[in-house]
C-alpha cells in the first residue's frame, strides 16, 4: 500500500495535483449549494415578513 | 457616407488639440515607460539590443490602452454619444471615426516617437525601420481592438482598471508578431512573415471591432 | 403538435427542471470520477519512460478540455442570449464562467506539477501552458466584467459581446502562441514525446473527462438556479414557489 502512495517517488507531484482538483471540484459545489440555500431562505423569509404586513 | 467618417475625424482632432495636454501625457507615458527599463535592467549594451523590441511594443501596448478610457467617455458624460447613436449613418463607422482619431491623437506619436527610442536602445537603421513599420501597422490594431474594451466598459466605476484587463488578452498576437518581426529581422530571418500576419490583423480587426464595439455601445447606453 | 422549443427558456419553467437535473447529474459525476480515478491510479500501467508522474496526465488533460469547452460552450449561450433576447441563456453563459476558470486553474496548477519533474522547471514557457493562461485571463475578464455592472440585463448582454469577441480570438491567441513558442525553440525544453497511449489509458482519460462534464452540469445547474432566484426574487412564481414550500 505504501508504494501506491509512493507513486515511483512522484507522490508529492502526483497527489499535489490530484489533491488540489479534487479540493476544488469538492469545495465549488458546496460553495455554489450553500449560496443557492442561504438564497432560498432570505427569500422565503422576505416573502413571509410581506405576508405578515399585508394582514 | 465618408463625409460622416471625415467629419467624426475631424471633430475629434479639434477637441484633442484644443487640450493638447492629453496627447502629450499620453507620449510622454511611452517615453518614460522606455526609458525606465534600462535603469531597471542595467545599460549593457547587447542585453538592451536583445530586449528594445519586446519593451518599446509592451511600453506602446500600455501607452495605447490608457488612453482608451477616455475615447467614449467624454462624449457619453455630456450625451453627444446618444446624438451619434440616432444618425442616419450606420454607429459602425461613426466608430470607426472616433477611432481613427484616437490612433491619430495615441498611435502615431508613438510611431514617430519609436526610432528616437530604439536609438536609445542601440538599434541600428534597418532594425529601427522594420520596428516603425510594425509599430505602424500593429498600433492601430491596438485601437481597433481597444475600442471594443472600451465601449464594454462605458460608464463603470472601475473602467480604467476594467479595460486592461478586458483588452490585453486580445492584445497578446500583436505583441508576439511586432516584436517577433523586429526579433526575426535583426536577426536576418526577414519579417515577411509577421508583417503580412499582422496586415490580416488589422484589416480583420478594420472590419469586425467597429461592428463589435457599435454594438457595445448600443448596450451601454441603454 | 410543434415542439415548443421555448417551453423551457423562461426561468420559471426551467428553475424546477434544472432542480430535478442537479441531483441526477452530480450522482453520475462521483461514480464516474471514482470510477475514473481508481483507473488512472491503479489500473492504468506504469508509463516507461515517466513512470508514475504521468499519472498527472488524468486530471491535466481533461481540466484542459473542459476550460477551452466551457468557454466555447459559454460564448454560445452568451450569443444565443443576445440573438433570442432570452434571459435565462445569459444567465447560464455566467453559470458557466467561474467553473470554467476553475478547469484552466486546476489546468494550469496541474500542468506546473507535471512540468516539475517532467522539464525541471514549475513554469515553463510552453505554447499549450501560455494559451492557458491566457484563456484564465479571458474567464476573468468576463467575470470582472459581469460583476462590475449592476444592472443585470447590461452586464450578461456586455458579458455577451466579451465572450464573443473572446471565442473569436482564441484561435488566434493559440496560433500565434504555437508561432511564438516554436520561434524561441531554444528557450523551452521539450516535452517529452507523448508516451503511447494503451487502451486503458485512453479509457482512464475519457471516463475522467465525461465525469468532468457531468460535473460541471452539475455546478452550472446549481449556479444558474442561484441567478434566477438572484434576479427573479421579487417575481410572482418565486414568491408562490417559495410560499408553499415554506408552509408544504
Amino acid at each position: 500500500m505504501a508504494d501506491f502512495f509512493a507513486m515511483g517517488g512522484y507522490a508529492f507531484y502526483v497527489w499535489g495535483s490530484f489533491g488540489v482538483a479534487a479540493l476544488f471540484m469538492i469545495v465549488e459545489p458546496i460553495l455554489v449549494a450553500r449560496s443557492h440555500r442561504t438564497l432560498k431562505q432570505r427569500l422565503g423569509r422576505m416573502i413571509r415578513m410581506n405576508s405578515e404586513v399585508e394582514e | 457616407m465618408l463625409s460622416a467618417l471625415f467629419c467624426i475625424i475631424q471633430r475629434d482632432l479639434t477637441l484633442a488639440m484644443r487640450n493638447r495636454s492629453d496627447v502629450l501625457t499620453n507620449l510622454f507615458f511611452f517615453i518614460i515607460v522606455v526609458s525606465l527599463f534600462p535603469l531597471g535592467v542595467g545599460p549593457d549594451p547587447e542585453l538592451l539590443q536583445a530586449m528594445a523590441s519586446g519593451v518599446l511594443w509592451v511600453a506602446a501596448l500600455l501607452a495605447s490602452m490608457l488612453s482608451l478610457s477616455g475615447l467614449f467617455a467624454d462624449d457619453h458624460a455630456d450625451g453627444t454619444l446618444e446624438q451619434l447613436v440616432m444618425t442616419p449613418q450606420p454607429l459602425a463607422l461613426l466608430v470607426l471615426g472616433k477611432v481613427c482619431a484616437h490612433w491619430l491623437i495615441s498611435g502615431l506619436p508613438l510611431v514617430l516617437m519609436a526610432p528616437l527610442l530604439g536609438l536609445q536602445y542601440g538599434l541600428s537603421g534597418d532594425i529601427l525601420v522594420m520596428l516603425v513599420l510594425t509599430l505602424l501597422v500593429g498600433t492601430p490594431v491596438l485601437s481597433l481592438i481597444g475600442a471594443i474594451g472600451a465601449a464594454l466598459t462605458l460608464g463603470l466605476r472601475s473602467g480604467g482598471v476594467l479595460v486592461s484587463l478586458l483588452v490585453l488578452p486580445l492584445y497578446i498576437p500583436v505583441l508576439i508578431f511586432g516584436a517577433g518581426a523586429v526579433e526575426a529581422s535583426a536577426a536576418g530571418l526577414g519579417a515577411e512573415g509577421h508583417l503580412s500576419l499582422m496586415g490580416a490583423m488589422l484589416v480583420a480587426a478594420l472590419l469586425l471591432s467597429p461592428l463589435a464595439a457599435a454594438a457595445a455601445l448600443r448596450i451601454s447606453i441603454e | 403538435m410543434a415542439i415548443n422549443v421555448f417551453k423551457f427558456s423562461s426561468p420559471a419553467t426551467f428553475y424546477p427542471l434544472a432542480g430535478k437535473m442537479v441531483p441526477w447529474f452530480a450522482f453520475v459525476a462521483v461514480v464516474l470520477m471514482v470510477v475514473g480515478l481508481y483507473l488512472s491510479l491503479v489500473v492504468a500501467p506504469t508509463d516507461y519512460k515517466q513512470g508514475e508522474g504521468y499519472r498527472i496526465m488524468f486530471i491535466h488533460v481533461p481540466a484542459a478540455w473542459m476550460s477551452m469547452l466551457i468557454y466555447v460552450v459559454m460564448a454560445g449561450w452568451a450569443v444565443v442570449g443576445m440573438v433570442f433576447n432570452t434571459r435565462l441563456s445569459s444567465m447560464m453563459a455566467s453559470a458557466l464562467a467561474p467553473t470554467g476558470a476553475m478547469f484552466t486553474f486546476i489546468a494550469l496548477w496541474t500542468g506546473a506539477l507535471w512540468g516539475k519533474p517532467m522539464w525541471g522547471a514549475w513554469w515553463v514557457w510552453d505554447a499549450r501552458l501560455t494559451s492557458e493562461l491566457i484563456l484564465l485571463f479571458l474567464y476573468i475578464g468576463f467575470m470582472a466584467l459581469e460583476s462590475s455592472i449592476d444592472d443585470p440585463r447590461r452586464a450578461s448582454r456586455a458579458g455577451g459581446v466579451l465572450a464573443l469577441v473572446g471565442v473569436v480570438n482564441i484561435p488566434i491567441i493559440y496560433y500565434s502562441v504555437q508561432w511564438w513558442n516554436t520561434l524561441h525553440q531554444g528557450a523551452t525544453i521539450k516535452a517529452s514525446s507523448e508516451s503511447s497511449m494503451t487502451d486503458i489509458m485512453l479509457l482512464a482519460l475519457l471516463v475522467m473527462t465525461f465525469a468532468c462534464w457531468a460535473y460541471t452540469i452539475a455546478v452550472a445547474l446549481t449556479r444558474v438556479r442561484r441567478i434566477i432566484l438572484e434576479r427573479e426574487g421579487n417575481t410572482r412564481w418565486v414568491g408562490d414557489m417559495l410560499e408553499d414550500k415554506s408552509n408544504g
